[in-house]
């Protein structure tokens, strides 16, 4: 069989546009398959990119910043393991003013700012390091709502992410937690973790399914003001606007997603 | 035969350790495993709905394959509620979804997992129901 150039390249023509045409409709067939199957819940809260802010003038005795923390590691099963400062496993923490945003301290700073411990916790990067580094993608920006995630399953415990973190925000489970979990405390619908696995704060994702606010938030009394920053209707956008704010580390281009006010 | 004593000893000590445990265990079966559906919280649902969340046959092949689906779209995607073939809706859980009704892990789980010499982690994390001794 002989063929000429033209018709060459017609067949060629019309072969390539019907097989791409073929590829696309398969592929938008099966999508619409898969998103019949599975939805978020109607009653979830979503958001571009959740952000939280710290109104650290409404922290002002030891309870306000322990009810908050217990209402964090008692919904998530967070051990309380105290006999070695390096195993202890943190999600909301106190850290001290030269801590927690080093190199901004000066020497004539007043001694209340000094000595005020601020409550820090996963800033939720818009750029997260600790994505960068991670070598199974265990943890990873959700692309949804922002949230830097952890999934347990797929963490196998190098700890670059504790490395690549300038916030310190991740503890690693140098031993097995569950013993250290509160019996009568505990929660059961949430699972716990094991041993060789890093952990973090999750912005309470399981909640913000159910429609709930964060558990630190809830039981902040209004301290802790937590919406969607790319919505200029939402409560931190209002609060933003407002006051001034800051952020920890800015200098390292993180764009950390939790704001403090004084 | 070169070496013929040695071989035939040989050869007796390799029938012996490949037939040991065939001898050992007397050519009894080890029983099949029989898991059991009949927890307190499936018993008070009507008959007409004791359905899990696909055909029985799918869950008895596909179970692991699907938790690692309900796993991704959860944890990675942020869609909570699946959508089974008949048309149900369901959160996606092991711990708040499967183990509510079936809350008997060692006879449901355990059963067919020992049976096949199959060790899933998930019970290192994920917290297991409070077994009841009935």
């Amino acid at each position: 069989m002989s063929m000429n150039r033209r018709e060459f390249l017609k067949i060629a023509g019309i072969s390539t546009i019907l097989g791409l045409g073929g590829v696309s409709a398969v592929h938008g067939l099966r999508n619409r398959v898969e998103a019949s199957q599975i939805s978020p819940a109607p009653k979830a809260l979503k958001a571009k990119r959740w952000a939280m802010v710290v109104d650290m003038s409404k922290f002002k005795k030891e309870e306000d910043y322990q009810r908050c923390i217990d209402a964090c590691h008692q919904v998530h099963n967070v051990p309380n393991i105290t006999d070695n400062p390096k195993h202890e496993i943190k999600w909301l923490w106190k850290e001290t003013y030269e801590h927690a945003f080093p190199g901004t301290e000066d020497e004539y700073l007043s001694e209340e700012i000094k000595h005020l411990p601020f409550l820090v916790l996963c800033n939720h990067c818009d750029n997260p390091s600790c994505v960068r580094v991670c070598p199974t993608k265990a943890t990873f920006k959700r692309k949804s709502d922002g949230i830097v995630m952890m999934d347990m399953h797929r963490c196998i415990g190098c700890r670059f992410c504790m490395a690549a973190c300038p916030y310190g925000a991740r503890s690693f489970n140098y031993k097995d937690p569950i013993p250290f979990i509160n019996e009568a405390k505990k929660n059961l619908e949430f699972p716990t973790r094991t041993k060789g696995v890093v952990e973090k704060c999750t912005l309470c994702y399981e909640r913000l399914a159910t429609g709930l606010q964060p558990a630190c938030v809830e039981a902040s009394k209004g301290a802790l003001i937590f919406g969607d920053i790319e919505d200029p209707n939402s409560g931190v956008r209002k609060v933003l606007g407002a006051r001034y704010s800051f952020r920890r580390r800015p200098e390292l281009g993180t764009r950390p997603s939790v704001y403090y006010i004084i | 035969m070169y070496n013929g004593g040695k071989i035939i000893i040989g050869v007796i000590i390799f029938v012996g350790l490949v037939t040991f445990p065939f001898l050992y265990s007397g050519g009894k079966t080890t029983a099949k495993p029989d898991p059991k559906v009949d927890t307190p919280e499936i018993l008070k649902l009507a008959e007409n709905e004791r359905k899990c969340v696909e055909p029985k046959a799918y869950m008895k092949g596909e179970h692991m394959k699907m938790l690692n689906e309900w796993r991704d779209w959860v944890v990675r995607d942020g869609n909570t509620i699946y959508t089974a073939t008949n048309g149900k809706q369901y959160t996606m859980s092991l711990q708040n979804t499967c183990m509510k009704c079936h809350s008997n892990k060692k006879k449901f789980c355990d059963e067919c997992h020992n049976y096949t010499a199959v060790k899933p982690y998930c019970w290192d994390c994920h917290i297991e129901p409070k077994e009841k001794e009935s």
